[in-house]
């Protein structure tokens, strides 16, 4: 088996199965993970830990917000983000003013409550032009692996424990992987990590064994707002496209999608992202080429400094043999 | 909770709770300035994007290091052995099976499962610098020790000579691919250098192997050794300084912090000691071509453990990671408007 190296075309993209070698398969299977919707519950981690038996790594209280997970690694498959900003909400006011639209003192007629406005008046009101929304705003992500059509991990693994599924997804072999370690920081999105005391390499499998039966991930199907889709990657495509469309509509101008196309520079990712803000904020890096893209020119520059070694050495030889 | 129901041939009974827009029916009024423009350095509370590399000190710098000495070695034992001069030969093909063999056990030491070593040569991947480099030294190792047990004992010259050829010729290769296996990651100070990081590895192999045979041959025999180490120092020196210019700030930034720091200076300081020492005093006093030899391989080994610091430092820099991404995307960005316009012009 020779991997070949990056044969960068949109019909890989659309379909990395056919590429690697399956003649018959089905469509690419992908997540698209709407964040707009998210309401961190950590559904889809507990889910996910539940499903693939992903030992317990620490509850940590981190200082960052409600995520006490930190970060993918190999005892965790999905992590939500909690953000924290000092930004309006777009359209979605949080329906906190009383003087513009307030439950309590509605009509004057429910009840006789005061208003509870000066309490109101802590909240941070931060609009700088003085404005009378509030600033504040929580933006929630629940981050996995990309399965990249150009999977940096799948390209540098040695021994072949990395593969690509007949659904286009990237999943590891733990029965093969010798834990080099090569594609922990191989991968542009800090995915995949060692796991302690088992040395082996552990990832998001986009739940091969359920979906092989026609099942959803657990993650999928465990999300109570449905932020978590799964299905055919060009269907989702397509529904992301229309809900951005309809948040621009609404003035959620700040909505984009995250390697939703087929041109990045990972040649597409089975699972993208709609984002409220730009993707460093949910420490997502904003443009990831994948590292195997440079090898040609690596080797080539290995090639000739080898050469060079080889003439150097040759040459203290023949000057000195005076 | 989610009904939709997947099946193989796509999705059945979507449901339309996915399209709500807080608000909406609420009749909220609309907002039109939520635009706002993205502050300088963002990351998520300053956390790494990528995962830093799981390699370990001493084991992957040492690698790196043995890697280059042995490959070099094997050129100077190979080229001592043809132009008679059996001392360099000696100590040259001693060095090379020695730290040959050394950067394997580093290797095999280094894997989270070691008894699946032998899973590397499952496959070949020319993708997999890692994968090509287990085969390469899985040649050169065997070849580096035949050739200098044949050395020491005398036993099967014949084979002894072809297997010294060989490691001379695989040599090369042993040194300069361990660069295209660090820079071919997401780290960004490996990858950044990647274009410059293979002659930085060469060189800093000659100069180890040059330094190691300098200091342990005979000197009537060392002028070889002197010239490698001595060429392969001083372009060492210069070519690590031209990597770092190369990459943008907030990578570079890594090899002038902490550990990376330290240890790029001491590697400086000593390659150029090893290098004045070796013009110097290198071909007349032994005592002068052992301490500047010396001073050479130590400089390569700071070199590499100065780049594996570094590395380690940028992977755990969201900004060395996001900030060259950043610019990369608005240049793309501003490039493709910029047609854009040119279009409607044309
Ligand atoms: S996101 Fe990382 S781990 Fe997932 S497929 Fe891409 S490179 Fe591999
Ligand atoms: S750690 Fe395992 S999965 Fe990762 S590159 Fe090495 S062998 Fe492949």
């Amino acid at each position: 088996m020779i991997g070949p190296l990056n044969l960068l075309s949109s019909e890989r993209a659309a379909e990395p199965a056919s590429a690697d070698g399956y003649a018959d398969h089905p469509r690419r299977m992908g997540f698209f993970t709407d964040t707009s919707v998210c309401i961190g519950c950590k559904a889809c981690e507990v889910a996910c830990k539940e499903w693939n038996h992903v030992p317990e790594d620490g509850l940590n209280f981190t200082a960052m917000s409600y995520d006490n997970t930190e970060g993918l690694g190999a005892d965790t498959w999905r992590h939500v983000k909690f953000i924290e900003q000092r930004k309006p909400l777009g359209r979605q006011e949080p329906g906190l003013l009383h003087e513009l639209a307030s439950p309590i003192s509605f009509n004057g007629q429910v009840g006789q409550v005061a208003p509870a406005a000066p309490k109101l008046a802590a909240l941070p009101q931060a609009s700088p032009d003085g404005s009378p929304f509030i600033d504040f705003r929580w933006l929630m992500a629940s981050d996995v692996c990309k399965h990249c059509t150009d999977a940096a991990c799948l390209d540098v693994c040695p021994t072949g424990a990395l593969f690509r599924t007949e659904f286009g997804t990237v999943v590891v072999q733990e029965d093969v992987c010798n834990g080099c370690g090569y594609c922990v920081p191989a991968c542009p999105f800090g995915v995949l990590d060692q796991r302690e005391g088992d040395g082996r390499i552990w990832k998001c499998t986009l739940c091969y064994d359920r979906i092989s039966y026609g099942e959803e991930p657990a993650c999928a199907k465990a999300c109570p707002t449905n932020s978590i889709q799964f299905g055919e990657l060009d269907e989702l495509r397509e529904r992301a496209r229309g809900r951005l469309a309809q948040l621009h509509e609404g003035g959620v101008r700040d909505a984009q999608l995250y390697l939703d196309g087929k041109e990045d520079g990972i040649g597409g990712a089975g699972a993208f992202f709609l984002l409220l803000d730009e993707p460093e904020v949910y420490g997502l890096p904003p443009d990831p080429v994948v590292t195997t893209r440079d090898l040609p020119r690596m080797w080539k520059l290995v090639g000739a400094a080898a050469g060079a070694l080889f003439a150097t050495a040759v040459s203290s030889f023949v000057r000195a043999g005076k | 909770m989610n009904q939709t129901e997947v099946t193989k041939e796509g999705l059945k009974h979507e449901r339309p709770e996915r399209e709500a827009t807080t608000g909406v029916v609420a009749g909220r009024k609309q907002r039109r300035d939520t635009m706002v423009p993205p502050a300088k350095f963002q990351s998520y509370y300053g956390k790494p994007v990528i995962n830093k590399p799981v390699w370990a000190s001493p084991d992957i710098p040492g690698y790196l290091f043995l890697g280059g000495l042995a490959g070099a070695s094997s050129l100077l034992g190979a080229g001592g052995q043809l132009t008679k001069r059996r001392g360099l030969a000696r100590v040259s093909k001693a060095a090379a099976a020695a730290a040959g063999g050394l950067s394997l056990v580093a290797l095999v030491h280094d894997l989270g499962r070691p008894a699946r070593f032998l899973n590397m040569l499952r496959v070949f991947k020319v993708t997999s610098p890692m994968s090509v480099g287990s085969w390469l030294l899985s040649a050169y190792v065997p070849a580096a020790g035949l050739a200098a047990l044949s050395e020491m004992t005398g036993a099967v010259p014949l084979l002894g000579t072809a297997a010294s050829c060989g490691a001379a010729v695989l040599g090369p290769a042993v040194a300069s691919y361990t660069a295209a296996l660090i820079s071919n990651t997401a780290v960004p100070a490996w990858h950044e250098g990647h274009k410059t990081m293979p002659f930085v590895f060469v060189a800093s192999g000659a100069s180890a192997a040059g330094g190691l045979a300098m200091a342990a041959a005979p000197l009537a025999e060392s002028g070889p050794a002197r010239r490698l180490g001595l060429a392969g120092g001083a372009v060492e020196l210069a070519l690590t300084k031209a990597m770092e210019h190369q990459m943008h700030p907030a990578v570079r930034k890594s090899y002038h912090e902490g550990k990376a720091k330290w240890l790029i200076r001491a590697a400086e300081a000593l390659t150029a000691a090893g290098i004045l020492g070796g013009f110097a005093a290198g071909r007349r006093s032994r005592l002068g071509a052992g301490i500047s030899g010396a001073c050479l391989v130590a400089g390569s080994a700071c070199t590499r453990f100065g780049i594996f610091w570094a590395g380690e430092a940028s992977a755990l820099d969201p900004q060395a990671t996001l900030t060259p991404q950043r610019e990369r995307f608005e240049e793309k960005i501003s490039f493709e408007k910029g047609a854009e316009v040119e279009e409607l012009r044309g």
